[in-house]
């Protein structure tokens, strides 16, 4: 027999088993039994100023560490806050476990204030949920939850605890092992499906490595490039993966996709092979499905057996871990290779004939305003490679892709699959909690900014000194763009006159952080210089930028990657290339 | 589109219904038929689904059920290989008295279905049969004017033998 105790104390018990060390959350009645506990617990409770901010937090500190992140929220109101960043979470299949209150078991399905059917809410948004009724159950459904969250192909998954389970007294055993019967391990690659890519590898004239996320949540990088080198291919990372290979290294060409680089879009679609590796061929990655690298065939690893085939056909499917995969592959392809090894030279003039005539660049504005894209590069130039940036959704987003270097996996931390504007600064909030000796940069246009800017409140109170870089272009820029391109820049509630209101600076400076202004290009180094110097509070530097930068290249959504745009109504001179 | 007929063993837990179905609904999967029901195993449950779509499509159905938690297992019973019943009630009008009433029956004797409620203006047939064979009972008793009609999803199991 364990320990008695209530519910609530088997819950913050089971959260440290679990080896929980912080959590994000806001209490409230039904989860109020959890929060006396918590006052004695060793676990870091980080009192954040809204849900969504303590669920994008527990999502950054996850994609920072490779750990489980943790929030934690009251029934209703606190709960359906939390649906944003779960879902948000689930797509990026981020490691995050949500925990909230629900009204006792006997008020559920009465109306009961504050009853919000978060379970049935987040069902099709979490890689699985629990409502918990009974004190007895509580342990369990908290070790199965980290379980399922962090392994296989890792994602949300909510725990909702009714709170008489929270007062019912108990007797509290962690449990032994988990059985789940229908939880599958997939991390062993099948033996034939390593010998049959490698073979394909063999054969193949025209390689990419087609690097997602994937590989960063499987800590494969190192695996990675001893891969590409092997293999010799060119690399493209996914807004997801960015990192995962060296932004520097040779065989790197770019990011693919939307405003990926003329270099990666065009080597996937020309491509004889793609290596797919923990990549989920998004819409934004293929462009128009039915034109996407018409002449690949297709080696798909992934952990997921559901991803396979989904959006494209895979002539090898490559069912497992992929750092597994990618060890395993490493002898199989050269064993390969000691028989024959295709020659890349001519598949690697052209790669290379697009990437030094294409490379991502940008025009500096006529008018002496600042330049978006200038900001972001000269940021990424000063910091030092260890360091990590959050961005929000749009334009700078994109910017902060394309132009900054990154070198590291976990450097670098956006909502890619789900897009959620407001993203930023609680990532940032949740990734310098986990990281705290790295400078972490949150990369925000003004739209996003506001949507969850009070988290800067959380930071500058918790001794949280993360830095903002304000890319305040006074609108929606992104939606501004499609809105120039496809809507004869008739601007429909895109500009948010936000120049000086909010006063950025000043809104930074009540929240308890430093609030640094700058506005011209002769500027922007010394102001980048006096925030790196502030690593005591959190700092909010507002770039007023050009507002009508525009991110390019651009394959325009729904169309065909061959489509791709480098500037308006501007093509890649293709009958200049070899193609 | 063929209809394809799913056996899926779940934990016999709160709420895996609505996750079958919400995984159904959200990733654009039309069911046709959905039968639940208990196994020899109280802690496991069966849920028949009989769903209309193309073959990689079914691969996915299959693929991403798989992926739920509570979901222990999935076969695809094709009929060649199993035995797939359908239950159904069924309330015919008797308009012409006697005269319709025979010929009801005959249709009845046909099918081996029977009555199990007889009134001057009705009669409720009960049927348990294979599904094209319910169907050709319900499209001979259509003429007579169906008034109500329930009917179960489809049930199936595996043959033993399968030659
Ligand atoms: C929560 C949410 N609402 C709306 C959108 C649609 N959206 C995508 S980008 C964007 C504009 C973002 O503006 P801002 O933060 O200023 O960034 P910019 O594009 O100007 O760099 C909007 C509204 C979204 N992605 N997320």
């Amino acid at each position: 027999m364990g320990e008695e105790m209530t519910g609530a104390q088997s819950l913050i018990r089971s959260l440290e088993n679990a080896g929980v060390d912080v959590m994000f959350g806001i209490p409230g009645g039904a989860i109020l039994p959890a929060y006396d506990p918590i006052y004695d617990s060793k676990i870091r409770h980080i009192l954040v100023r809204h849900e969504q901010g303590a669920g994008h937090a527990a999502t950054g500190y996850a994609q920072a560490t490779g750990r489980v992140g943790t929030c934690i929220a009251t029934s209703g109101p606190g709960a359906t806050n939390l649906v944003t960043p779960i879902a948000d979470a689930q797509m990026d299949s981020v490691p995050m476990v949500a925990i909230t209150g629900q009204v006792p078991s006997s008020a559920i399905g009465t109306d009961a204030f504050q009853e919000a059917d978060i379970r049935g809410i987040t069902m099709p948004i979490t890689k699985h949920n629990y409502l918990v009724t009974r004190a007895v159950d509580i342990p369990r459904a908290i070790a199965e939850a980290y379980h399922i969250a962090a392994s296989g192909r890792p994602g949300a998954v909510l725990v909702d605890v009714a709170k008489d389970a929270l007062q019912e007294k108990v007797n509290y055993e962690w449990p032994k092992n988990i059985d789940l019967p229908g939880y599958r391990d997939h991390s062993q690659p099948v033996p034939q499906s390593i010998r049959d890519a490698a073979a394909l590898i063999a054969q193949s004239v025209r390689p990419v490595l087609y690097v997602g996320g994937g590989v960063i949540k499987a800590n494969a990088h190192k695996e990675l490039r001893a891969l590409a080198e092997l293999v010799g291919a060119p690399v493209v990372t996914t807004l997801m993966a960015r990192g995962a290979f060296p932004d520097s290294h040779q065989l790197h060409v770019g990011m693919p996709g939307m405003h990926g680089s003329v270099a990666a879009v065009t080597s996937l679609q020309k491509a004889d092979l793609l290596i797919t590796l923990g990549a989920r061929f998004d819409d934004r990655v293929t462009g128009k499905l039915s034109t996407f690298a018409p002449g690949a065939k297709v080696i798909h690893a992934d952990i997921d057996p559901a991803e396979i085939g989904k959006n494209r056909h895979a002539d090898v499917p490559v069912i497992g871990d992929v750092r597994l995969t990618m060890a395993q592959l490493l002898p199989a392809v050269k064993a390969e290779f000691a028989k024959s090894q295709p020659d890349l030279t001519p598949w690697w003039k052209q790669v290379e004939g697009w990437r030094t005539t294409y490379p991502v660049g940008y025009d500096v504005p006529s008018d002496g305003s600042l330049s978006p894209q200038y900001v972001i590069e000269r940021l990424g130039k000063i910091s030092d490679p260890d360091t990590i940036y959050t961005a929000g959704v749009g334009q700078h987003q994109m910017w902060a892709s394309q132009f900054i270097s990154y070198e590291k996996p976990r450097t670098w931390l956006n909502s890619g699959g789900l897009g959620t504007m407001g993203y930023a600064v609680p990532a940032a909030m949740g990734a310098k909690v986990g990281a705290p000796d790295t400078t972490v940069w949150a990369i925000d246009g003004d739209g996003c900014f506001q949507m969850t800017n009070q988290e800067l409140v959380t930071c500058a109170i918790n001794n949280i000194p993360i830095k903002v870089a304000l890319i305040n272009n006074e609108s929606l820029g992104m939606v501004r763009q499609w809105q120039t391109l496809f809507y004869n820049q008739r601007y429909s509630n895109t500009d948010l006159h936000s120049k000086r209101v909010p006063d950025f600076a000043k809104l930074a400076d009540a929240m308890g952080c430093i609030g640094l202004r700058c506005e011209r290009p002769e500027d922007v180094d010394k102001t980048i210089e006096a925030a790196m110097a502030i690593t005591d509070q959190p700092v909010v530097v507002d770039f007023n930028v050009f507002r009508d930068a525009m991110v390019w290249p651009m394959v325009a959504a729904g169309t065909s990657n061959d489509d791709i745009m480098i500037a308006r109504e501007l093509a890649p001179d293709w009958d200049s290339q070899e193609l | 589109m063929k209809t394809h007929t799913l056996s899926v063993l779940v934990e016999n837990q709160a709420g895996v219904l609505a996750r079958v179905s919400s995984l159904f609904s959200r990733r654009g999967y039309n069911i046709e038929a959905l039968s639940v029901g208990p196994t020899q195993n109280s802690e496991i449950s069966r849920i028949t689904i009989s769903v209309n779509v193309e073959g990689h499509a079914l691969d996915q159905v299959i693929q991403q059920l798989d992926k739920l938690v509570n979901v222990i297992d999935i076969i695809e019973l094709p009929a060649s290989t199993s035995h797939q019943v359908e239950l159904i009630l069924v309330r015919v009008a008797v308009a012409n008295g006697a005269s319709d009433q025979k010929k009801i029956e005959s249709v009845l004797e046909k099918h081996g279905a029977h009555v199990v409620e007889s009134t001057a203006t009705s009669l409720t047939i009960q049927q348990t049969a294979k599904p094209a064979e319910i169907e050709a009972l319900i499209s001979e008793l259509t003429p007579f004017g169906i008034m109500e009609l329930t009917q179960s999803g489809v049930v199936a199991m595996g043959r033993t033998i399968t030659s």
